[in-house]
């Protein structure tokens, strides 16, 4: 590659096929005996013609869910696995690792770790001298650093791989969901380091799940769905997209799983809830939803008579806690002989990202006995959009500042 | 251009093979001592079934020590080819998540007990000044010698690992091979004591040309090797067989090594 290209990464047309035999002939026996039978397997396609290039000094993010190819293509950049087609080229010294700790052995102390982990990186013991107060530093583990590596805490373990790795002095920082581990304080320290590799002009590739700290720190993002691109482009765009695959990946399966849905236990069979349903602003059955919008809940009632009742419902989230509850209490219904409709509408969606469930119930009003219950009605998701908005509920509120006169 | 990262991997070699001998024996309380107990029980034994029971020893000077060089050499070569052949396999979860050259791992199995071979020719000099055996002028050669059998063991060390990724039931064949590789070579009796037609086939086997030569330029000169045993052109082969037996093995192994992530 020439010089300043300005291109880190260049992944050209990259394709992985995955053969999968049938029957895997783990034994030279079973080998020798199989000879002349024909070998048959599965072809698993795990990446398909994809093709992106990455800037030089770029955070640059892979998004996309479980089993998408994002690992392989990680694998593939730091030529773990060897592409079936296409080529892979880089400009700059490659971090040949994808997981922090890698090479550690659990009974040497963390000194001897960082030479043995660092030689593993493909840094000399020279360097490693060089940088070893660094390392040390960065961990916070000067009063540990001669203790067996089995005996750290997970998070320590993670401190010291970290710190070996930002002191690795790759040009190019290749990262598999390095974040889950270790405490909050430790995430944002990690973050900021890159930050700092960035400033410094080298590239960092992180591959995660976690969209929140794509859109945070990523410059680009590419969204990869089934082995292809799906989407390439500024983390707010590509994360928007993950997010509306998201939802209607987990529409279909919700549907899938609900057959009638919902556990129902009938007192009264001469009263009774027919058909619960979530609709959206356009009356389309739904049952994922984003935060803000119109939630519209539909109850079909069939009676055999003419009569008032009273009709509740309720949104759990589904670690059990009570979110909200609604009923027509004090203000009885009318429903008519046959099939009746009512609906309960929500114009603004205020639940935040989570799994909740809906209750439905037809109670008397007087005894509060359950005429007639379906629990867990309908699951519903909800995905929200909005930043520095954390916990079940949206709340509508402005900050002003006060301007105290003497 | 992906494999570009010039780094020197030597030291990496160094590191792991350090690594590993330092665990093997810090786990342990007698430590090395451990590790020599294995070859010197051998030793104990086929001394006492070998001079009292079957009087072979007679046949040779300083016999004992003579012994005892032969199966320190052959427990190099077992233990380093068995530690080898697993070296790919039981790093699985480091292939799978680091790139470097495969042939580190294997190499550095070997380098471990190259490691201990040297501390036990140590032990063999010890034995040697007690029996009062002085070396030939020509003992410095065993460097040469050393570092053939380095060569021919890490080849076959290279072809059982990359093997042993795809075979498991390698393991149990090796050690029948291994098995039989032990009474083909001239460790316990006296190359004089098979016939010569069948003497200059043993001889063939590098194996048993080194550890002649040693025997020769070690302990006695009155023992066979290859130049007594074969003429000119015909003794050049057990030399060469063991660069030939590296040259398959890396082969073999860089042929594989690119698909070890995928089939551990």
């Amino acid at each position: 590659m020439n010089k300043d290209t300005g291109i880190a990464i260049n992944v050209d047309s990259v394709s992985k096929l995955f053969r999968i035999p049938h029957e895997k002939h783990a034994t030279l026996k079973a080998a020798a005996l199989n000879v002349f039978s024909k070998k048959s397997y599965t072809e698993f396609s795990a990446l398909e013609d994809i093709g992106f290039e990455v800037r030089k000094g770029e955070f640059f993010g892979i998004i996309g869910r479980n089993g998408c190819g994002k690992s392989t293509l990680l694998k593939i950049i730091a030529g773990i696995y060897l592409p079936t087609s296409g080529n892979v080229k880089f400009d700059g010294r490659i971090s040949p690792f994808l997981e922090l700790g890698v090479g550690f052995n659990p009974e040497l102390t963390a000194r001897e770790n960082i030479f043995l982990g660092g030689s593993i990186l493909g840094l000399t013991r020279k360097e490693l001298e060089a940088s070893f107060d660094k390392i040390v530093e960065f961990s916070e583990l000067a009063e540990f650093i001669d203790m067996k590596f089995k005996n750290f805490s997970s998070g320590m373990q993670v401190r010291l791989a970290f710190a070996l790795a930002i002191y690795a002095h790759a040009e190019i920082l290749l990262m598999d969901e390095v974040l889950a581990v270790g405490d909050s304080n430790f995430q944002s320290k990690c973050l900021k380091e890159f930050n700092k590799y960035k400033q410094e002009g080298k590239t960092v590739v992180l591959v995660t799940h976690d969209i929140d700290i794509v859109q945070r720190y990523c410059d680009r993002v590419m969204l990869l769905r089934n082995g292809r691109i799906s989407k390439i482009g500024n983390p707010e765009d590509v994360c928007n997209a993950y997010k509306h695959q998201n939802m209607s990946d987990e529409e279909s399966r919700i549907n899938q799983q609900e057959g009638t849905g919902g556990e129902k236990s009938s007192a009264d069979s001469r009263l009774r809830l027919s058909e619960i349903k979530i609709l959206d602003s356009s009356n389309y059955e739904r049952l994922v939803f984003e935060t803000g919008e119109t939630f519209v809940i539909s109850v079909q009632i069939e009676s055999e008579f003419e009569q008032k009742i009273d009709l509740g419902g309720s949104i759990i989230s589904n670690n059990g806690r009570y979110i909200a509850g609604f009923s027509t209490k004090g203000e009885q219904i009318p429903v008519s002989k046959g099939k009746n409709y009512y609906t309960y509408k929500i114009n603004s969606l205020p639940l935040l990202n989570g799994d909740y469930y809906l209750n439905i119930a037809i109670f008397d009003s007087r005894t509060f006995a359950y005429v007639d219950l379906v629990e867990k009605a309908r699951e519903f998701k909800v995905f929200s959009n909005i930043e520095n908005k954390d916990g079940l509920i949206l709340l509508k509120a402005d900050w002003e500042r006060i301007s105290v006169d003497d | 251009m992906n494999k570009a990262n010039s780094y020197n991997y030597s030291g990496l070699i160094k590191e792991l093979a350090l690594t590993d001998f330092k665990l093997k024996y810090k786990a342990s309380f007698f430590g090395y001592l451990w590790s020599l107990g294995k070859p010197l029980m051998l030793f104990g034994v086929l001394l006492v079934v070998f001079t009292k029971m079957f009087k072979l020893g007679g046949a040779i000077a300083n016999y004992p020590v003579y012994l005892l060089l032969g199966i320190v050499l052959w427990t190099y070569f077992v233990e380093s080819t068995f530690s080898s052949m697993s070296s790919i396999v039981g790093k699985g979860e480091l292939i799978r998540k680091v790139y470097f050259p495969r042939i580190v791992l294997t190499i550095s199995a070997s380098v471990t007990a190259l490691i201990t071979l040297f501390l036990n020719l140590m032990v063999v000099a010890i034995f040697m000044f007690f029996s009062g055996v002085s070396p030939s002028v020509f003992s410095p050669l065993m460097v040469l010698l050393m570092i053939e059998f380095f060569i021919l063991t890490s080849g076959v060390s290279l072809f059982l690992a990359a093997l042993f990724v795809r075979f498991r039931d390698v393991g149990h064949i090796w050690e029948v091979c291994a098995q039989a590789l032990f009474y083909a070579t001239p460790i316990l009796y006296p190359l004089s004591f098979v016939p010569d037609s069948l003497g200059q086939v043993i001889m063939l086997s590098p194996i048993a040309q080194i550890i002649q030569d040693s025997r020769y330029i070690l302990i006695t000169t009155e023992t066979g090797t290859v130049f007594s045993t074969l003429s000119f052109p015909v003794n050049l082969i057990p030399y060469s067989l063991s660069f030939v037996v590296f040259i398959i093995g890396y082969w073999i192994f860089q042929k594989e090594a690119s698909r070890f992530a995928e089939e551990i």
